[in-house]
């Protein structure tokens, strides 16, 4: 009893071994590793774990989420503002399964994250036994690494295991299954050490100096030489070194979604952002370059739009530290294997100083072009119900791009993403690759924990909202500061647009109707307001940002508005549409 | 598109591994994920103690094996992966097939069956024999055909085992993974450069 009430905390290996239980060691590591906060839920066969947990709330802030997957989400948000991994616990059976979205969204979003869960005890595994399911088997598509733990003494190793795989390389989830036994089991434990390698896993390819030497040839002959740079770079802390390869170089740089905020929005020479709503000038003058270099980004089919005609003409340059990438998608003329933070500072030093200025011109007269045809109705309308963009305009004004932009997937996603104004890394968390509705408020709520000092804002859709909302609960209970703008379309807006442009208008099941949004915020004790008016919008966002503490603004926008410009699926970039 | 099925060919994946539980699995749902059949699957311990040795056999096109390489190799628990043509390795399957003794012994000419098919007895009982043939599957195939018609009582073929070639040094290198614990920098993460030496990936 003395042992699990005064927590130990030792690094290093002890002389003498002490007795704790399985549940104890891994709270133990979890300190160790430097955890300060876990979101999860409590359940039977990880109730053990919780009891363990009574003895640490002074070390471990635990959130109790109000769904497995509101937990998971939210520790992907605390990862992505942090740079730490975000560490969730479930129970067995339907709270494991309730993980796989949010291990599926981490996967493909390379969100370093360690989840445990409960299991039944060893001796009913393979039984049917309550609340059991097969947790390694349903979730290894969507792991990184996972391991069932049946024996308490593996847990040290298990744990310093989980957080290494979870945090280097291409980072990514890790889930740890404990058996009740295991949680419950009382051994020897001799302290707690760090993992640092594995003899089977290379997280970082070795740099060849042969291959930067051959970037850089071909970057400093080249004309039009144009980047694109993807999460690679956050992930990496590579920001700085990126900027001043950029800055170095002079070439005009796009960002795909999760590498927004990478550099500043309104750096000279980020031009915009990639992908099917991404700008007008990044889109087609990716199929007018010369010497394509992709740093940290996979070539997503949302960015490539058609494969057969993206950027052929262009030699490719790829820049990344999973060796699974290069010619994954796009043929590569140079690999750059390895970690940007590494690989950039040895290309910036061989690169000539240049400003390729009359390349640059044509970006910006794309951009004009865009500002004509889309972003001045979208940004500044004057009649007519208020747009998605020109709330994010008036937040911008009121943020300076200080703030943590979260969104949840669609069109207001879409629009967010576009005309945010980031002035820092680790500013933009989204659902990229998996696309999940329900992520932001979760989200959010992590962000929140993992960068206390900065403003959170999530920005949602009405039907998004309604998938997570019961993580209000979350909110009212821990008292948390979340901003909450939710761009009310009266629509799944984003397949509406799909269905009017390209099923002749057959809105199938598009058409979502939605509860009193502020009334269901003061049900948690949350302030809010709705507006319709395009007068109130500053004053109501400005009551938002000066609220002290949480504040749910709804704003009525056109039901039928779409996002552009736009490349339709099975189309080249350089076919982007306009209207 | 169309092009790619006239590439496809038979590919002999090797993967090297840790001893994992769950492991088997990971790597089969690379393939599955892909929609691609496994025509032959062996694993089975090195000689090494602890690092497994999986021989894999697909129908694909190089660029879909290259991929799938890569994706294997990415495992946490995968030591090195290789994939050959037929032309690059040297394979066997084994097969045994048991006839009833009674029969065989009156129709056939078993000592000119044994010699023509490079067979051999492995059990020979009052009710039934065991014959053992080891070689690529139209050999083992020619067998059954030759056997068929006097009561093949159970036929079954083993998964194929592949020698590689050109594995100079292989099992010197797989004692120095043994020995090197990683972190250092013996073992590049590249295999992916054809021509090179297997091992400096």
């Amino acid at each position: 009893m003395e042992v699990a009430n005064e927590t130990l905390t030792t690094p290093a290996i002890q002389e003498k071994a002490v007795e704790l239980t399985g549940s104890a060691a891994l709270l133990e590591a979890l300190i160790i590793e430097g955890v300060d906060t876990i979101f999860g839920y409590p359940g039977g066969a990880i109730m053990p774990i919780y009891d363990a947990l009574y003895d640490y709330k002074e070390k471990l802030n635990h959130i109790l989420v109000r769904h497995e997957q509101g937990g998971i989400h939210a520790g992907q948000g605390y990862a992505r503002t942090s740079g730490k991994v975000g560490v969730v616990f479930a129970t067995s059976g339907p709270g494991a399964t309730n993980l796989v979205t949010g291990l599926a969204d981490a996967q493909i979003d390379s969100t370093p994250l360690v989840c445990i869960t409960g299991q039944v005890f060893a001796h009913l595994l393979g039984t049917d036994a309550f609340q059991e399911t097969d947790v390694i088997n349903i979730t290894t598509p969507v792991t990184k690494w996972n391991y069932q733990v049946t024996d308490a003494t593996e847990i040290p190793e298990v744990i310093a295991k989980a957080f290494y795989i979870a945090k280097s390389g291409r980072p990514g989830p890790v889930l740890i299954d404990i058996t009740k036994n295991a949680q419950i089991q009382k051994f020897d434990y001799k302290g707690y050490v760090q993992c640092d390698h594995i003899r089977s896993y290379r997280p970082k390819p070795i740099v060849r100096q042969q291959y930067i030497q051959e970037a850089a040839a071909l970057i400093n002959q080249a004309k039009k030489p144009f980047i694109l740079f993807g999460q690679g770079v956050i992930l990496g802390s590579a920001e700085q070194e990126f900027k001043a390869f950029v800055e170095k170089s002079g070439i005009p740089s796009a960002w795909t979604i999760l590498g927004a905020g990478a550099i500043p929005t309104d750096h000279p020479l980020n031009v915009g952002m990639l992908g099917m709503h991404g700008n007008y000038g990044p889109n087609v003058l990716t199929n007018d370059c010369d010497v394509l270099i992709a740093i940290g980004m996979r070539f997503d089919d949302r960015v490539t739009g058609r494969l057969d005609k993206y950027a052929k003409q262009a030699q490719v340059i790829h820049l990344d530290i999973d060796p699974a990438e290069i010619d994954k998608n796009v043929k590569t003329t140079v690999p750059v294997w390895g970690d940007c933070k590494e690989t950039l500072p040895l290309l910036t030093a061989l690169v000539e100083k240049k400003e390729h200025t009359e390349w640059l011109k044509l970006f910006n007269e794309y951009t004009q072009k865009e500002v004509d045809a889309v972003i001045n109705d979208e940004l500044n309308p004057t009649s007519g119900e208020m747009t998605m963009g020109e709330v994010i305009k008036q937040l911008n004004e009121l943020t300076n791009g200080n703030a943590v932009i979260v969104t949840d997937v669609g069109q207001h996603q879409m629009v967010a993403c576009r005309y945010a104004k980031l002035n820092k890394t680790r500013s933009n968390v989204t659902s990229g690759g998996l696309g999940t509705m329900g992520f932001a408020l979760p989200a959010a709520i992590g962000a929140k924990f993992g960068a206390q000092d900065r403003d959170v804002i999530a920005i949602i859709g009405d039907g998004g909202f309604q998938m997570t909302l019961q993580e209000l609960g979350t909110i009212m209970q821990t008292g948390i500061n979340v901003k909450i703008i939710i761009l009310n379309n009266r629509f799944l807006g984003m397949v509406r647009q799909w269905q009017e442009l390209f099923n002749e208008r057959r809105y199938s099941f598009v058409d979502i109707q939605s509860p009193d949004f502020v009334m269901v915020a003061k049900g948690y004790g949350i302030e809010g307001k709705c507006i319709n008016e395009r007068e109130e919008l500053v004053d109501a966002l400005k009551t938002m940002m000066n609220h002290n503490g949480s504040y749910l603004l709804e704003v009525m926008v056109t039901k039928e508005n779409n996002v552009f410009p736009m490349v339709p699926q099975g189309c080249s970039v350089s076919e982007i549409r306009l209207k | 598109m169309s092009n790619e099925s006239i590439d496809k060919q038979e590919f002999n994946i090797t993967v090297y591994t840790e001893n994992q539980i769950g492991l088997l699995n990971r790597i089969a749902i690379i393939f599955t994920r892909r929609k691609i059949n496994i025509d032959s699957l062996n694993t089975s311990p090195s000689e090494i103690d602890s690092i497994h040795r999986f021989n894999i056999v697909i129908t694909e096109s190089e660029e879909v094996v290259r991929k799938v390489c890569r994706q294997i190799e990415k495992q946490v628990e995968v030591l090195k992966v290789y994939y050959h043509t037929n032309a690059d390795v040297i394979w066997q399957e084994m097969a045994l097939y048991k006839v009833s003794t009674d029969v065989i012994a009156e129709q056939v000419s078993v000592e000119r069956l044994l010699r023509e098919n490079g067979a051999r007895v492995v059990v020979l009982r009052k009710d039934y024999t065991v014959f053992e043939t080891t070689g690529h599957r139209e050999e083992t195939d020619a067998l059954i055909n030759i056997l068929q018609p006097y009561g093949l009582i159970e036929f079954v073929r083993s998964a194929r085992v592949a020698i590689i070639k050109d594995s100079e040094g292989f099992n010197s290198k797989l004692r120095e993974f043994e020995r090197l614990e990683p972190g250092e920098d013996v073992i590049e993460n590249e295999y992916l450069n054809q021509g090179q030496k297997v091992f400096t990936m």
